[in-house]
């Protein structure tokens, strides 16, 4: 069957998805987008964290069929999708935004989680990565003071089996608290 | 294998009398672990996804029509006035993620003894509203609805339209037991309802007999127990032999086996001990007064 929906802001079509395939696979293996990573295949992990308009679901459990003329943001469109809540967010002076300008180059612009990430060093093998920064993005953007307990439930679905998680709750405080510099 | 997508509950339903072997899939998060492993390949995959009023509820003067699909996500923030155990049952279900997908319609379809929700439908008292094409609706008590292992009394034509939950009309509790906080399934549950109005208490185990079930023995005992102490009236600290008698009747109602996640002999002890640490918080709760349908997180 032909699945059509849109990630990361652009319109996507895939065709020959078979009935029962996830939308975990439509987007690495027919999408190229292998930011989700494909690990437990049952929702255990975290791994393949997506949003789903604007939901955080594992993209493993969800039936491609399901995900037809929906929205979907991986962690390829996470600096986009920040910089459009920012761009929203209440508080922004007309000037401000005009001297906006887009950073050169595509790739090189990260979301602040994703920055946080790399200063706080919550990154070892990389592979849970992708799944806990679409977590702790939507975390950030629905509660931005959390407390430390709101972001271990917040990030109790996703495993990581380097870090200790310590150096990850580091991040996410680390971009709280530069959320909260900026506003 | 053929994915049906109906537009509207009544084209699901022609869709499930047309083909009763398809599968209903709402959040995925038992149906596709199954196709994932290989596990399942069925003939038709049944999405409920598209049909609005499934997410809906409505609060009545005696009780909630929950939706089959509500997300757990939803119960735990919205519900946690009227439907306090379900809340809490709620919340221990997996991780953010599949709560925000899962619900309690696919908890009932799937019918594992490990089902978060049921010791608390349980408890609550509920009723399935089932629905087919042919037939229209009925109401299976919850009561009955669970038949076996993964079995329910669902006919093949049947979809689950929603749950009639009774409103909480006092203090309700749940706890489980696992090696985590999170991303757990229960190694045994435990649900708890005081009824003030009726002056009685209900319970609700899961993961501890073939099927989840009600502690009826032990309800029966502590209701005379009550009753004959004219503890609803007085709110009168439970005497500690008639609490340990209740976890007692509680752990022998169970009928449980070894298995990866626990032994029989363990999930009986740990009945005991939720049936007496939920017996002790609600009944604070109910002493307490204005607290009475907050459960604790």
């Amino acid at each position: 069957m032909r699945v059509s929906l849109t990630v990361n802001g652009r319109p996507q079509q895939a065709d020959d998805v078979w009935e029962g395939e996830s939308l975990l696979y439509v987007l690495r293996e027919r999408l190229g987008l292998p930011g989700a990573k494909n690990a437990c295949e049952q929702g255990e992990c975290g791994s393949c964290t997506v949003r789903l308009d604007g939901e955080l679901v594992c993209s493993c459990l969800v039936a491609a069929g399901q995900a037809e003329g929906r929205e979907v943001v991986t962690v390829e469109g996470l600096a986009d999708h920040a910089a459009g809540r920012r761009a929203t967010a209440p508080g922004v002076g007309l000037d401000e935004a005009r001297r906006w300008q887009p950073v050169p180059g595509e790739g090189a612009r990260l979301a602040p989680i994703q920055q946080a990430f790399i200063d706080a060093g919550a990154v070892q093998c990389g592979f849970c990565t992708p799944g806990l920064l679409v977590a702790a993005d939507e975390l950030l953007e629905q509660n931005p003071e959390p407390t430390d307990a709101d972001i271990r439930e917040a990030l109790s679905g996703n495993l990581c089996r380097c870090t200790g998680y310590e150096k990850i709750m580091d991040a996410v405080r680390l971009a709280a608290a530069r959320q909260a510099e900026e506003v | 294998m053929e994915f049906l997508r109906p537009a509207s509950w009544q084209e699901a339903l022609a869709a499930k009398a047309e083909h009763p072997t398809a599968v209903p899939i709402a959040g995925g998060t038992d149906v596709m672990v199954e196709i994932n492993f290989d596990h399942r390949r069925p003939t038709h995959l049944l999405d409920l996804t598209r049909i609005g009023e499934l997410t809906e509820w409505e609060t009545g003067t005696d009780s909630v029509r929950l939706g089959a699909s509500v997300p757990y996500a939803r119960i735990m923030r919205h519900l946690r006035a009227e439907l306090p155990g379900l809340a809490l049952a709620a919340h221990t279900v997996a991780s953010p993620q599949i709560r925000n997908r899962g619900g309690v319609g696919g908890n009932l379809g799937t019918a594992s003894p490990a089902g978060d929700a049921h010791p608390a439908l349980l408890a609550a008292g509920a009723e399935v509203e089932a629905e087919s094409a042919a037939r229209g609706t009925r109401l299976i008590p919850v009561d009955t609805f669970y038949t076996g292992v993964k079995r329910n009394a669902l006919e093949p034509d049947e979809l689950i339209r929603a749950v009639r939950i009774a409103r909480a009309d006092g203090p309700q509790q749940y706890s489980k037991v696992g090696t985590r906080n999170a991303m757990v399934i229960a190694v045994c549950a435990f649900g708890l309802a005081l009824h003030p109005e009726t002056r009685t208490v209900r319970t609700g185990i899961g993961s501890a007999a073939p099927t989840p079930i009600r502690a009826e023995v032990a309800e029966q005992f502590l209701n005379s127990a009550l009753e004959e102490g004219g503890f609803w009236e007085s709110g009168q600290i439970i005497a500690p032999s008639a609490v340990k008698q209740f976890a007692t009747l509680c752990a022998a109602a169970c009928n449980p086996i070894d298995d990866v996640r626990g032994t029989a002999g363990y999930r009986r002890h740990a009945i005991g001990v939720l049936a007496r640490r939920t017996l002790m918080w609600a009944w604070e709760s109910y002493r307490g007064g204005h607290r009475v349908t907050e459960g604790a997180a």
